[in-house]
Order: structure tokens, then C-alpha cells, then sequence
């Protein structure tokens, strides 16, 4: 009995300390496959999450850094956020809504969030382009070093993707990472 | 839960202490124990999720003669067409000829082994390097020195991507595999042009 009491919490520390949790994401994304090893870093990032159908989800890590971002989003689209709007955003994971949603978002339920229909992506064309205020509000907030990662689903049409990359170099971001899943290199 | 054993034997004698022997019933911490396990387990990514790395260039126009010309020959241009179909020429057009496009698929038989052909020296370096460095383990700085090196050789191909619409992510993402699986060192995505589309067009007629 204690022998196993023993090997259970061994595996339960083991488990608690290299654990880092599944986040919830509004949208499932199916990445393609690579053959590149480079492993992403888990912290400094921002992740871009484009879904099948285009819709662009945006994520920065850092609950205080969350909340600069949302306030400084918040000034250049003229909304101010309360204190307890600001600590909700700061708990938040991958969000895609709209700016002038975002004050209604964030007073919902957490369930109420979840719901599909609340899954509306950052509008990203050039009559509204969020995402791209988004991206310079977290790097302004994060610096130079922050990584930006793109998490594309594999049936995403290219135009889609194309508007997310180019709204990134219209702001001289030009490096960025593919979030890809493994695939062995086949012979060759 | 924890439950104590006490002997009754208390007959008075004076000078001898009670014997107590305490028990505890580990049950229930072992079970919590279990419980968090498979809590955890289930819970953890244990996966790091791979990535690869893409420069693209900024959007600041280059005035033409800033512009770098590279020669024609070198010149592979690949087309992503619609339902995972590749499209590749050599070259570009010249005194009103048009280069030679070709159709072919994403398996490694098709691009692939386009590309390697094209690419063989490059290839066959890369993959004595590669041996050497699990042999050897190469220093990091000296290896990447020694792939750049083999990757900017002037007889590398270089590769200009143009997806379609019609195209998707995974497209993308598999091209862009293949330039690093068959050592290219110089490619860049570009937009289609009518032209390109032309010749889809004609090769499909």
C-alpha cells in the first residue's frame, strides 16, 4: 500500500509540475503537418488562429499584459473598459470579437462566450482592419522580442490566410512562425 | 476517518503507560491521489507544438534597379492551383514562347522529385552534412554557417510560390515543407499573376 501511495504521488508531482494546460479555444483548428522541429516557446507570444472558414482569433500571453492591450485598444477605438471589464479580459484565452462587441462579450456569462454564434473572428479586410491595431497594441506592449504564431486550420483558402499576412507586413511584421504538427520526414 | 485504537485495560495499575496504537486509514488520500492523476493527465498537453519559421518581405515598394535579377534559369516558379493540384515552369517566357508548365501533385514522387532533380547537388550536401553533424555533433554556429553556405550556392534553384485562390493553408504549408525538405534555400511567395493564369488555363484546354 504505500509503496503505491508512493509511485501516485510521484506521478501526481510529476504531473502538476510539467503540466500546462489545454486552452480553451473558440474554434477548433486542425494544423497541417511539417517536418520542421523547431519547437514554439510558451511564453512572449501572440497567437493568431485563423479557422477554416477565415475567421481570425487573437491571443497574447500575460494576464496584466492582456489587460494593457485591451486598454490600449480600448483608446484607439474610444471605448473605455471598467476595472472589472479589464480583469475579465485579463482571464481571458483566445477571444475573436469585433471591437464594438467587445464591451457586451465581456459582461456575458463565461458560457454565453463559449457559445458558437459569439465566435465571430477579429474583422481583417481593409475597411476594418482590427486585427492589425490588435497585433501593434501587443507589440507595443510585449517588445521586440514577442513571437508572432500563426495557427492556420489545413483547409483554410489562401485568400484568407493571404489577408492575415499581409495585414501583418503592412505593419513590418514580417516574421512570424506556422504553427505545424509533426510528420516524420518520409525517405526522400 | 482517522480512527484511533485504544486498549480498555485500565485495572488501575498505577506507574505503566497506556498503550496506544494509531491507525490511519490511508484509503481515501490515496484515492484523492488517483483522482488528481487522471485529472492531470487528462488535463496536460505533454505535446509542444512544432513550428516553422517564415520571413516575408515588407511591403516598402524597391525601386527597380534596387531590385535583385536573378537569372532566368534559376528561375522555378510554382503555381498552387486548386483541388491540390501543382502547376511548375522553368523560367519565363522569352520572344514570345512560353516556358513549359507542368502538372503534378504534393506526394513526394511528384514535387518532391521535381525539386530534388533540380536541386540534387544541394540535397546530397545537406544530407552529408547531416551525417556528419550526428556523427560528430557539430557545433551549432559551425552548422548553420555550413548550411548557409550550401543553401545560397549559386546553382540552387530559386522558387517563386504563387498560390491561387483556390489554393488552401495546407498548401501552403506543404510547399513550404518541400523547400526545406529539398534544401532551397531562396523562395518567395508571391501573388498570382493573369499570366500565370493563362497558362493553367491553357494546359487544362
Amino acid at each position: 500500500m504505500t509503496a503505491m501511495t508512493d509511485v501516485a504521488f510521484l506521478l501526481l508531482t510529476f504531473f502538476m509540475l510539467t503540466s500546462n494546460f489545454t486552452k480553451k479555444e473558440p474554434v477548433k483548428v486542425d494544423v497541417p503537418s511539417s517536418i520542421s522541429e523547431i519547437k514554439i516557446p510558451e511564453t512572449n507570444v501572440m497567437l493568431v488562429l485563423v479557422d477554416n472558414s477565415g475567421k481570425v482569433f487573437f491571443s497574447v500571453d500575460g494576464q496584466e499584459s492582456r489587460k494593457n492591450v485591451l486598454k490600449k485598444m480600448g483608446e484607439t477605438y474610444s471605448i473605455t473598459f471598467t476595472e472589472k471589464e479589464l480583469a475579465e479580459f485579463g482571464n481571458m484565452g483566445t477571444f475573436g470579437v469585433p471591437m464594438n462587441m467587445m464591451k457586451a462579450f465581456l459582461n456575458m456569462t463565461p458560457e454565453d462566450r463559449d457559445r458558437s454564434e459569439n465566435a465571430l473572428g477579429i474583422p481583417c479586410d481593409s475597411i476594418d482592419n482590427q486585427f492589425k491595431n490588435w497585433v501593434s497594441a501587443a507589440r507595443a506592449e510585449k517588445g521586440p522580442d514577442c513571437i508572432i504564431a500563426i495557427r492556420g486550420d489545413k483547409g483554410t483558402p489562401y485568400p484568407k490566410i493571404k489577408k492575415v499576412m499581409s495585414s501583418l507586413q503592412e505593419i513590418t511584421e514580417n516574421r512570424y512562425n506556422l504553427i505545424t504538427g509533426l510528420q516524420k520526414e518520409t525517405d526522400y | 476517518m482517522a480512527e484511533v485504537a485504544q486498549d480498555h485495560g485500565d485495572d488501575g495499575k498505577k506507574g505503566k503507560p497506556k498503550k496506544m496504537s494509531t491507525h490511519i486509514d490511508f484509503t481515501p488520500m490515496v484515492d484523492l491521489g488517483f483522482l488528481l492523476i487522471t485529472f492531470f493527465m487528462l488535463a496536460t498537453t505533454l505535446i509542444k507544438p512544432q513550428t516553422m519559421e517564415i520571413a516575408l518581405p515588407s511591403k516598402d515598394k524597391v525601386s527597380e534597379e534596387n531590385q535583385t535579377k536573378i537569372k532566368a534559369s534559376r528561375a522555378i516558379t510554382i503555381i498552387l492551383g486548386k483541388k491540390d493540384k501543382v502547376f511548375y515552369y522553368e523560367g519565363m517566357q522569352e520572344n514570345g514562347i512560353d516556358p513549359k508548365i507542368n502538372s503534378t501533385d504534393y506526394s513526394p514522387k511528384g514535387l518532391r522529385k521535381y525539386l530534388i532533380s533540380r536541386n540534387n547537388e544541394a540535397v546530397l550536401k545537406m544530407r552529408a552534412l547531416r551525417a556528419e553533424n550526428s556523427l560528430k555533433k557539430l557545433p551549432t554556429a559551425v552548422f548553420d554557417k555550413r548550411r548557409s553556405e550550401i543553401l545560397s550556392s549559386k546553382s540552387c534553384p530559386i522558387v517563386v510560390i504563387k498560390p491561387t485562390d483556390g489554393a488552401s493553408y495546407r498548401n501552403l504549408v506543404d510547399v513550404l515543407d518541400e523547400m526545406a525538405i529539398c534544401s532551397i534555400g531562396s523562395y518567395a511567395i508571391v501573388d498570382i499573376t493573369p499570366y500565370d493564369l493563362g497558362l493553367i488555363k491553357n494546359l487544362n484546354n
